[in-house]
């Protein structure tokens, strides 16, 4: 990180030096205050609870009498010794990677399609991207109920009839593998606007010439892809692939509502799911305080990688 | 050749919400038989009368609306002020504060469900409007703060410079040069804070039980409810409702909030 620093161009200094002379002394932190004190507040003070609740019996009569009763370390042996937890955790995993590996490949194609397609067709394909990525969450699985619903999914019927098989009256929702499979189709849709409007935009950096000079020279598309392309967005994939990571790790809304409430069981769990189950559904919050520290730690590690990325890039001003 | 796929892409990416407008607006018998109807034939509004009248929907909207505009004006006061101090001033701190504010939305909100419900619940504030606020400032703010502080670095330095040159104190280059500069980025946050506080979901379920408390998405998550007979044309036509407000925002800063999210990115 030290490097970032010395790498900042000696002009930019310069430039900086009028109002870092104007800034010396208590302004920045004044300027600051409120924000630290109002995220101290309403994070710094959870995430102490956190810490105290897991260490805690602590159920809705603890809270009612306000008073928890410490018990040590035993809501994270309850929780490591439940088969539930780890198989969760494999299924979420399997999930990320899944959604991750569909969005990002997906979406990539689709950039370079963006490349390909002459002008209008391109802003026709960006106008509906941008219309898929402003459709709220819960809207979107309300859709989705909709267009799959076992009575007269449209999905049934447009499948049925390009002879996919018999799709009449198929229930989409009828083992944990299908429900997650609909909630991964979801989760993609939602995600590949974001994925391929920001490669797309990486892609235009890429210069004509070279991938021109590749292909007189009788590169397979592919390798013009991997030799030359490639090496020029890849910040921009690893960037985007972590927060994709990060994102679908922790799916709540989409899985909890299209599977729906009343068929959430711990064959489908995710670990949002897990974690609002057990913690929040059952009032052991004591317990549920353990889980969501086992997440955020599985979270944090995950993203140490990307922080240090985003804050280098942001350094460079 | 790649036109073709483009406008197949396209058509199976937009085909769901074409389906939602569509159902929205076609009569009972169509949007009932097991063969769609692709456009509606007879076009109708009484799917949209069925979801305005259905208890709640007015008062849930109204409670969304309060939340979402009360949550973004602060947040843009307060991070306006915290992006300013990021981007313009050197300091002791800035690093780790820089670090907390994307450490902080890289954390899933849902892990902070439990200590936040617990803490909300003895102060009484589940079921009301308040404890909501409080908990979106822990996804707006961290957002706003690091947006704003783009938008802010964006203003060329010359301007500032001048402004201070001519004599003007630290307070009036900030009134008069920086913040008509920044309108526009202040307008695309807010917009951005705005589709996430509407679109919120679990705080809002967790937070929110009593019926006539809830917000419009909590709204639209129940209303499939249990019963096997469910009203689909309704459904659509209150979806398409909750989408609007979001979708018409977002077409307008979609361009600039894209810019910001990657800037730094594409520039590493």
């Amino acid at each position: 990180m030290a490097s970032a620093a010395e790498t900042t161009p000696r002009w930019s200094r310069r430039r900086g030096a009028v109002w870092r002379r104007a800034g010396r002394g208590a302004v920045p932190y004044g300027l600051l205050l409120p924000v630290v004190a109002i995220l101290g507040a309403i994070l710094g003070y959870p995430i102490y609870s956190l810490v105290r609740l897991s260490l805690q019996h602590y159920t809705l009569f603890e809270l009612i009498r306000h008073k928890g009763q410490y018990i040590g370390l035993h809501n994270f042996g309850l929780v490591l010794h439940d088969p539930i937890f780890w198989h969760t955790v494999l299924r979420t995993v399997i999930f990320t990677i899944t959604n991750v590996g569909l969005t990002i490949g997906i979406g990539t194609l689709i950039a370079l399609l963006l490349v390909r397609v002459s002008g209008w067709v391109r802003i026709l394909i960006t106008s509906g991207l941008v219309l898929v990525w402003a459709m709220p969450p819960v809207v979107a699985v309300q859709v989705w109920n909709w267009m799959t619903n076992y009575q007269n999914g449209v999905l049934n019927y447009i499948l049925t009839e390009l002879h996919v098989g018999n799709f009449f009256h198929h229930d989409w929702y009828a083992t944990p593998f299908s429900q997650l499979s609909m909630v991964t189709t979801l989760i993609v849709w939602e995600g590949l606007p974001f994925i391929a409007i920001t490669v797309y935009a990486a892609l235009s950096q890429v210069p004509g010439e070279l991938v021109e000079a590749a292909e007189i020279d009788g590169a397979p598309a592919w390798r013009v892809f991997f030799d030359v392309t490639m090496p020029i967005i890849r910040p921009v994939l690893l960037i985007l692939t972590s927060l994709s990571i990060l994102w679908d790790f922790g799916v709540f809304t989409q899985a909890y509502l299209l599977i729906g409430q009343p068929a959430i069981q711990p064959g489908n769990y995710l670990m949002a799911i897990y974690l609002f189950e057990e913690g929040y559904f059952k009032n052991d919050y004591g317990r549920g305080a353990a889980i969501s520290i086992l997440m955020l730690a599985m979270v944090a590690t995950l993203s140490v990688v990307l922080v240090r990325k985003m804050v280098q890039a942001g350094d460079v001003d | 050749m790649w036109n073709t796929v483009g406008i197949g892409l396209f058509a199976v990416m937009v085909f769901p919400i074409f389906w939602m407008v569509s159902t929205a607006f076609k009569p009972e018998d169509q949007v009932n038989s097991v063969t769609p109807t692709w456009f509606p034939g007879r076009p109708t509004l009484s799917h949209f009368g069925a979801a305005l009248h259905k208890p709640f929907f007015w008062t849930d909207v109204k409670n969304s609306l309060i939340i979402v505009s009360v949550t973004v004006a602060v947040a843009m006061v307060l991070a306006l002020l915290a992006a300013v101090a990021l981007a313009k001033y050197r300091f002791s701190g800035r690093k780790f504060f820089i670090v907390l504010v994307i450490g902080i939305q890289m954390l899933p909100g849902v892990g902070l469900i439990i200590p936040l419900y617990v803490a909300l619940a003895r102060l009484h504030l589940t079921d009301s409007l308040t404890g909501v606020i409080v908990t979106y400032m822990t996804f707006v703010l961290p957002f706003s703060v690091w947006t704003l502080r783009g938008f802010v670095m964006g203003i060329p330095k010359d301007l500032e410079e001048a402004a201070m040159v001519d004599g003007s104190s630290r307070l009036g280059a900030f009134v008069r040069i920086l913040l008509p500069l920044v309108a526009p980025g202040l307008v695309a946050t807010s917009v951005f804070a705005f589709i996430t506080s509407w679109n919120e979901y679990i705080l809002a379920r967790i937070l929110l039980n009593a019926q006539g408390k809830q917000t419009i998405t909590i709204w639209l998550s129940y209303f499939l409810g249990t019963s096997r007979n469910t009203d689909w044309g309704a459904l659509m036509a209150a979806s398409s409702l909750t989408a609007i407000p979001v979708v018409v925002f977002f077409l307008l800063v979609q361009r600039r909030i894209a810019f910001g999210l990657t800037a730094g990115a594409v520039k590493a």
